[in-house]
């Protein structure tokens, strides 16, 4: 294994990490939707507690709905994390 | 310390001769048996010898099990759906027990993305055939004059898929990275008041406990939660393919 190939992998993983990074940064959108999804809710179950049932589950129903894209951020980042899908790109080309 | 954070191992694989592996079985699956087990032999003992009447708390129990997801079925589908009831109920006891199965030493069934895929493919096969039964064929194939409902009946199964997916295997990634820290804090703890600085095994004392806390939340909470939101979101795309 030659040096040059070795700095290679070495941006190759330096720049997956820094990606997966970036990638959870979709976890902010979730996080506000959400939380005003929970917040509506419970604005709701204050002003009507006779369907407090109703109104949680369409809640959880609606939240998990919206926490999808934030989801898909996260397998992003398990996939640049762990399964190093740039580097079999490099071996030997360098 | 290292944090490695696995896929599922091969179980049983079957080599050829130079040992390359032909066909293999996952954990997955092997703990999906282990899950199927369960469900069969509660199933088994709460339905043995039935009265009219009841008399056993076994019976009572399983009236209750199946009157809530009646009434569940009911309220969310309508009467006339009623024959999905077996199929919803069946994937909520896999998904919550396959789920929950990490709180005894398993890795999760639903932290493979082959097993929730598997799970959305049935659930997608199901939409459409309620779409075709009670619209007709032709009436389905012209939804797709806009090609824009490609994409929505596409993703319809990658989004359930991937959320079960993603919602499990993060649980398990936090909890995994926590066992971690704490085993560094407990070795840091020790070289401190020993006055050592080495690398040396000890008994990790902080991760008595403390990981379990978390566990309430990852774990169970999490697990029961994605569990409902997947049957209920199954529930409804059936209920709006029916329209």
């Amino acid at each position: 294994m030659n040096e040059a190939l070795l700095n290679a992998q070495a941006t190759v993983l330096a720049a997956q990490a820094i990606g997966a990074g970036l990638a959870m940064i979709a976890g902010i959108g979730p996080g506000i939707g959400e939380g005003y999804a929970v917040g509506k809710a419970i604005e709701t179950i204050g002003r009507q507690p006779e369907i407090k049932g109703t109104a949680t589950s369409t809640m959880f129903i609606g939240c998990a709905v919206a926490e999808t894209t934030g989801i898909y951020g996260l397998f992003v980042a398990i996939v640049l994390l762990w399964m190093n899908p740039f580097l079999k790109h490099l071996t030997g080309t360098v | 310390m290292n944090v490695e954070v696995q896929g599922p191992k091969r179980m049983i694989s079957l080599l050829s001769e130079d040992g390359s592996v032909i066909f293999s079985i996952s954990e997955s699956v092997v703990t999906g048996w282990i899950v199927i087990l369960i469900v069969l032999a509660v199933c088994l003992i709460l339905t043995k010898d039935l009265k009219k009447i009841p008399e056993t708390k076994r019976q009572c129990a399983a009236e209750f099990i199946v009157k809530t997801v009646n009434n569940m079925i009911e309220t969310n589908m309508g009467k006339d759906l009623m024959g999905y009831a077996p199929y919803i109920a069946a994937v909520f006891s896999y998904i919550i027990i396959g789920t929950l199965i990490s709180m005894i030493g398993f890795r999760s069934v639903t932290a493979d993305i082959s097993v929730t895929g598997g799970l959305a493919l049935m659930t997608f096969t199901l939409i459409t055939y309620t779409k075709i039964r009670y619209n007709g064929l032709g009436k389905y194939l012209l939804s797709f004059v806009n090609p824009l409902n490609i994409i929505s009946e596409v993703a319809t199964p990658v989004a359930m898929a991937l959320r079960l997916f993603g919602n499990v295997c993060g649980g398990m990634i936090i909890t995994m990275i926590l066992y971690g820290a704490l085993g560094s804090l407990s070795t840091i703890v020790y070289n401190g008041l020993l006055g050592l600085n080495s690398d040396v095994y000890y008994f990790n004392i902080f991760q008595i406990g403390i990981p379990a806390v978390l566990s309430i939340y990852f774990d169970l909470f999490s697990g029961a939660i994605q569990s409902y939101v997947f049957i209920m979101l199954t529930m409804a795309y059936i209920k709006m393919g029916k329209e």
